[in-house]
């Protein structure tokens, strides 16, 4: 079996500050982590192997020091790693990510047939969970997004059914390989690496792929050329011009603060007293 | 939209032609999200966003239904002209039954080939999003997710949909020019829920899918519900008591809950204490949390960070609470009380409840 | 089948990173063991680099090192409650290139230096802790990590864990840290904008400044702030003795606070954006202090060997010198074919001592001990020299020389004349 899972290598958002003046982020020291999402899909990847054996290799597309997070995944248990990087790639939105992405798929396929493709949930930069359905589109892979556990895989019939996370309940979706599957978050916990996959992640010879490479002849696919998206303005949110009415009072009493507060809301709100008291009642 | 965010914003642009082919595309769509007989309240609110951008446009805003024949169709055309539709595109079809990938972007992909809207608006449910992502690479078109406000840039006609970016600490604005529709999708309970208007009508325009079920390879084997009476419903909730960190402890927050008890309220929450195990996860509003818009929201020890900022700020009215006058959340609150929360709230819940006490007598 | 190396380094901070550097430059197959997400993720430092002990080993590292600001001006401050007295050496000198002191940030400077061992050929693992040396009998042949199949074995095993190593202690080499030994410092990173810094402190382009402070700041511990100008931040801290932390139950955390609302400082950092706190410990112990540092198959480097030479702030140095020393010591044997055993480690020591790093400690080797014994050096002194300063410059009508008595009765009714002059005394006899 072969499964290539996706990952994208991230810029850790608790970290990431707004400078003050030119309102411009700041990414010097932010430290770059494979997106948090797409290490439920390589875990369920990993378990999948564990018991059927098999190959599993990731994939990413990225500026080179993306090779880190690659390394990362390699030293959880991934069997090979492709990088893909291009300069030609820059700017490329969710449609040009997965016309590349699925450009490489195809050619990772040369060496050996893919089963499973697996991507994240959803990345937390660019937080679109668009690229997992492109790449499913473009290679005409059954998708199963928003999965929660993979109830079975007969590899011989070619048959997998998951369930998947809807709005308001769990489908249960039985469907055939090849699929793409987007993980659910907090459904695996990803594994502690062994120390001889440490050695291995860090010896292992990356596959580097430029855009030849991953199969790529038509150049208005991708980067700012392949992407329908501009993006036309970044700001910080403005501050509301209006500043909370302060309650305070001249004892200071909690309770004179408590009533005063009362008054206030009531005469300003009249509905609110009578939505509050329909409840309440 | 993925990498483009890292792009400087284009300066200077030049006058913008569309392609004389995709100038057809006319109206704005809303796709009607139902699952088990009940419509997503967030296909309301976009019938209610949509509604504003098809007047600035001059154009018609149309529902999209599919689903198995019956009458169940009809039932949220009729709606979805009472929240503000012109008309609706109906696509009945017993293999659009229960949700599926393959059969649901068949269908929405024809009939956006058959009947070219120029913007097209989902839900930024699971639903929306698996359909979403996969009807625009189809059909090679632009799709910005989570979109938190939508307009129509003047100057060209196109939608400018505007969405966080890193984390929260920025807002991006994203046009799709050349392509079309422009497609996106917003979060549930982000835009109001427009009035219902019992008096409008509107027409249908029925529309065939040529698919059997043996075309389609993802069989649905079951619908498990999800036990609705023990999760929180706080996006619909009129009233949210919501504490912070600042409430130092799972004891204190004990408070939150007696104030919510009064008041007939749910308990939010802030991502910390989310992640310190004080309450669930369902529990959470703000950016990886929920969105939420009751009439009034308490906020205790609750700084105001943007990211749970953008979860509640539409409130009709926000109450906060907080010892550092400084706090940012004192910026959009409508009324604030600086002090220490854990002899506020006692007093807060005391006066509430005799307060509620006579009002309920006088009734 | 567990892995053999050379040489196993624990730890990459200044003096594993030299170590693992000059072992791989030379040929020897390295591999190097960080517990940290990555090199520098953990480390704390104020941070100023001396150049000298980098440029041996990297000769051009200016070309593409993440260096801040290069060190122009230094100021020590002693304050008291809502005062300063300061002296200020600036000088055009430290303008002309080689500079010589730099302020870096250590996260960024510890991940560079590493790329620098990678391409020297050595292994470099992260987040994998040691948690046993693995031995033979007396001798150690390699370390236990804390991952699964962790044992990897080695010819020796460098020791650059840092201050507190636990695996020196785990393994007999040195004793338990005594709380005397051992400050505590705590700091934080403020960002503003260049321009902030530069307008703030009188400096441009890549000037910098430093500003040491000792006085009622530090409540009457043994210890000392400080605050450094970096690119678009500026690095405030302030460090005391563990023992005296202990002793007076000020919470280091609460003392850099009041620091940072004292008059003289407040000013520098407003506006300023927190970024960044962190604790950490510094070996002030001094030579008295110093553990064995070598072994049969073992070699301690930097501040796990209590290099730090405290009454000046170095420390970096000192750890790059070391980590140097011991791999070059180790490359000199093993082209001899000579066993890594203790007694021709010894050359380790030996070379060791004929540097700055044995000489400097040597010298200093009293003064840990001169101020524990002499806390007004911290407590009266400063309060005494502000009063006197203000005395002089209040201008009030009263005559100098009235002043200059008034200052002298001062100092001699909070410290007798005799104990005064054997305060002097004692720093002369400390520092000579
Ligand atoms: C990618 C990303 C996504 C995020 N998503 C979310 C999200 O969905 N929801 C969310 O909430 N956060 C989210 N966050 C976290 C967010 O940035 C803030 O850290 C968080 O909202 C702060 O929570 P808080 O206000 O409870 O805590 P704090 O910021 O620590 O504020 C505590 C407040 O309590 C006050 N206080 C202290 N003691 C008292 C007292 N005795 N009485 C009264 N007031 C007191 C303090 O003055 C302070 O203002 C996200 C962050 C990132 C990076
Ligand atoms: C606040 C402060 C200010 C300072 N200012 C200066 C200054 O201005 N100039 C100066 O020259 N010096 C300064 N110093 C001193 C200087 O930081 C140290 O002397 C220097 O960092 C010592 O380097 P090292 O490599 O020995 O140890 P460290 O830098 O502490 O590195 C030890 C490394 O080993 C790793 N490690 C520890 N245990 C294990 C394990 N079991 N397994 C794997 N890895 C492990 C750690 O994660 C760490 O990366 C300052 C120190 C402090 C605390
Ligand atoms: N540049 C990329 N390289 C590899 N995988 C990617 C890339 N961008 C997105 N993905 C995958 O697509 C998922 C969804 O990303 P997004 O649509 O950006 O939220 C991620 O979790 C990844 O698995």
């Amino acid at each position: 079996m072969h499964i290539v899972v996706c990952i994208k290598q991230v810029p850790d958002s608790a970290q990431i500050r707004v400078h003050p003046v030119t309102n411009t982020i700041m990414r010097q020291g932010v430290p770059a982590i494979v997106n948090p999402y797409d290490l439920f899909s390589l875990e369920e990847a990993l378990r999948l192997k564990d018991k059927y054996g098999g190959r599993v290799t990731v994939l990413t597309m990225g500026p080179p020091m993306a090779e880190a997070a690659l390394r990362k995944c390699l030293a959880y248990g991934a069997d090979e790693a492709v990088l893909v990087t291009d300069r030609a790639f820059a700017g490329s939105d969710t449609l040009a990510t997965s016309f590349a992405l699925a450009s490489a798929i195809r050619q990772i396929q040369n060496d050996m047939a893919v089963d499973l493709v697996f991507a994240g949930k959803q990345t937390i930069d660019g937080d679109t969970a668009q690229v997992g359905p492109g790449i499913a589109k473009r290679l005409d892979l059954q998708l199963l997004t928003y999965v929660s556990k993979i109830e079975s895989l007969d590899l011989e019939k070619r048959e997998i059914t998951v369930h998947r996370r809807a709005e308001g309940g769990v489908q249960v979706l039985k469907t055939k390989t090849p699929a793409l599957i987007t993980m659910l978050e907090g459904v695996n916990e990803m594994r502690f690496a062994t120390m001889p996959n440490m050695f291995r992640a860090a010896r292992y010879p990356l596959k580097v792929w430029d855009k030849d490479a991953a199969g790529i002849e038509d150049v208005t696919k991708i980067g700012l050329k392949g992407s329908p998206t501009i993006v036309s303005k970044v700001f910080a949110p403005t501050a509301k011009s209006q500043k909370a009415s302060m309650i305070e009072t001249e004892s200071g009493d909690p309770r004179d603060i408590a009533i005063t507060l009362l008054t206030k809301l009531f005469t300003q709100h009249p509905k609110l007293e009578k939505e509050i008291g329909k409840r309440a009642a | 939209m993925n990498a483009t965010t890292e792009q400087p914003a284009k300066k200077g642009r030049k006058k913008f032609e569309l392609d004389p082919a995709l100038a057809a595309y006319k109206g704005v769509w809303v796709f009607i999200e139902h699952e088990r007989g009940e419509v997503h309240t967030v296909s309301w609110e976009l019938l209610g966003e949509g509604r504003k951008l098809a007047d600035q446009l001059g154009v018609e805003l149309a529902g999209v239904v599919m689903g198995a024949p019956g009458e169940e169709t009809r039932r949220f055309c009729d709606e979805a002209y009472k929240y503000g539709a012109d008309l609706c595109y109906v696509v009945e079809d017993p293999v659009l039954e229960n949700y599926r990938n393959e059969s649901f972007t068949k269908s929405l992909t024809d009939l956006v080939n058959t009947f070219q809207p120029e913007i097209l608006l989902l839900g930024a449910t699971t639903l929306g999003r698996d359909l979403a992502g996969s009807v625009a690479t189809t059909l090679k078109t632009g799709l910005t997710a989570d979109c938190t406000e939508l307009a129509i840039d003047p100057e060209n006609r196109s939608l400018a949909a505007t969405r966080p970016t890193f984390g929260g600490s920025l807002l991006c604005t994203i046009v799709t020019l050349n392509y079309r529709p422009q497609m996106a999708t917003v979060r549930p309970r982000v835009m109001a829920m427009p009035d219902k208007d019992d008096s409008r009508s509107g027409r249908i325009i029925e529309h065939k899918l040529n698919m059997i079920e043996t075309d389609i390879i993802t069989k649905v084997l079951e619908f498990i519900p999800d036990n609705r009476a023990d999760k929180p419903q706080l996006p619909f909730a009129d009233i949210i008591v919501a504490g912070g960190r600042g409430m130092k402890n799972p004891d204190n927050f004990k408070l939150i809950w007696d104030l919510a008890a009064v008041l007939g309220a749910e308990v939010g929450a802030t991502r910390p204490v989310v992640q310190s195990g004080w309450v669930e996860l369902e529990r959470q509003v703000g950016q990886s949390g929920k969105t939420v818009r009751p009439k009034l929201y308490i906020a205790v020890g609750i700084s105001g960070a943007i990211q749970h900022r953008v979860g509640m700020e539409s409130s009709d009215v926000i109450i906060a609470i907080n010892n550092d006058p400084h706090a940012p959340i004192f910026d959009f609150a409508t009324y604030g009380i600086v002090g220490n929360a854990m002899t506020i709230l006692p007093a807060l819940t005391e006066a509430f409840r005799q307060h509620l006490a006579t009002v309920r007598k006088a009734v | 089948m567990a892995e053999h190396f050379d040489a196993i380094v624990i730890g990459a901070g200044p003096s594993g990173n030299a170590a693992a550097y000059t072992m791989a430059k030379g040929g020897l197959k390295v591999l190097q063991l960080e517990r940290g997400e990555y090199p520098g993720s953990k480390n704390v430092q104020g941070a100023i680099l001396y150049s000298d002990a980098l440029e041996r080993m990297i000769p051009d590292f200016r070309e593409d090192a993440p260096l801040e600001r290069h060190i122009i001006e230094q100021r020590m401050w002693i304050l008291d409650d809502n005062s300063h007295i300061a002296s200020h050496y600036r000088s055009e000198e430290f303008n002309k290139q080689p500079y010589n002191r730099y302020t870096i940030l250590r996260a960024q400077f510890d991940k560079w230096f590493s790329t620098k061992v990678q391409e020297a050929g050595a292994l470099v693992i992260n987040e994998t802790t040691v948690t046993d040396l693995l031995m033979d009998k007396n001798r150690v042949i390699g370390v236990r990590t804390d991952r699964v199949d962790g044992e990897i074995y080695a010819d020796v095993v460098v020791l650059a864990d840092g201050v507190n190593s636990l695996l020196a202690k785990k393994a007999g080499f040195h004793a338990e840290l005594q709380p005397k030994d051992v400050a505590l410092a705590v700091k934080e990173i403020h960002f503003m904008p260049t321009e902030t810094v530069e307008s703030r402190f009188n400096i441009s382009g890549d000037e910098g400044v430093v500003i040491e402070m000792a006085g009622k700041i530090t409540k009457g511990m043994m210890g000392t702030g400080f605050l450094y100008t970096n690119k678009e931040s500026l690095t405030v801290g302030v460090g005391c003795m563990l023992s005296d932390f202990k002793a007076s139950k000020v919470s280091p955390y609460t003392l850099l606070d009041e620091m940072k609302q004292h008059p003289s400082i407040k000013p520098l950092l407003a506006g300023g954006e927190m970024k960044e706190y962190t604790a950490h410990l510094i070996p002030e112990g001094g030579y008295e202090a110093m553990p064995q540092i070598y072994g049969d198959g073992w070699m301690i480097v930097g501040d796990s060997g209590m290099f730090v030479n405290a009454v000046h702030r170095e420390g970096s140095n000192l750890a790059m010198t070391t980590g140097r020393i011991a791999a070059e010591t180790v490359l000199t044997l093993k082209e001899a074919r000579k066993d890594l055993s203790a007694r021709n480690l010894s050359a380790y020591r030996a070379a060791l001592d004929e540097t700055f790093v044995m000489k400097d400690l040597k010298k200093y080797r009293r003064m840990p001990g001169v101020f524990h014994k002499n806390p007004q050096f911290f407590t009266d002194y400063p309060d005494l020299v502000s009063q006197a300063a203000r005395t002089m410059l209040t201008v009030d009508g009263i005559d100098k020389k009235t002043k200059e008595k008034q200052i002298r009765k001062e100092f001699s009714s909070r410290r007798s004349l005799v104990g005064l002059l054997g305060d002097a005394f004692k720093m002369w006899r400390a520092f000579e």
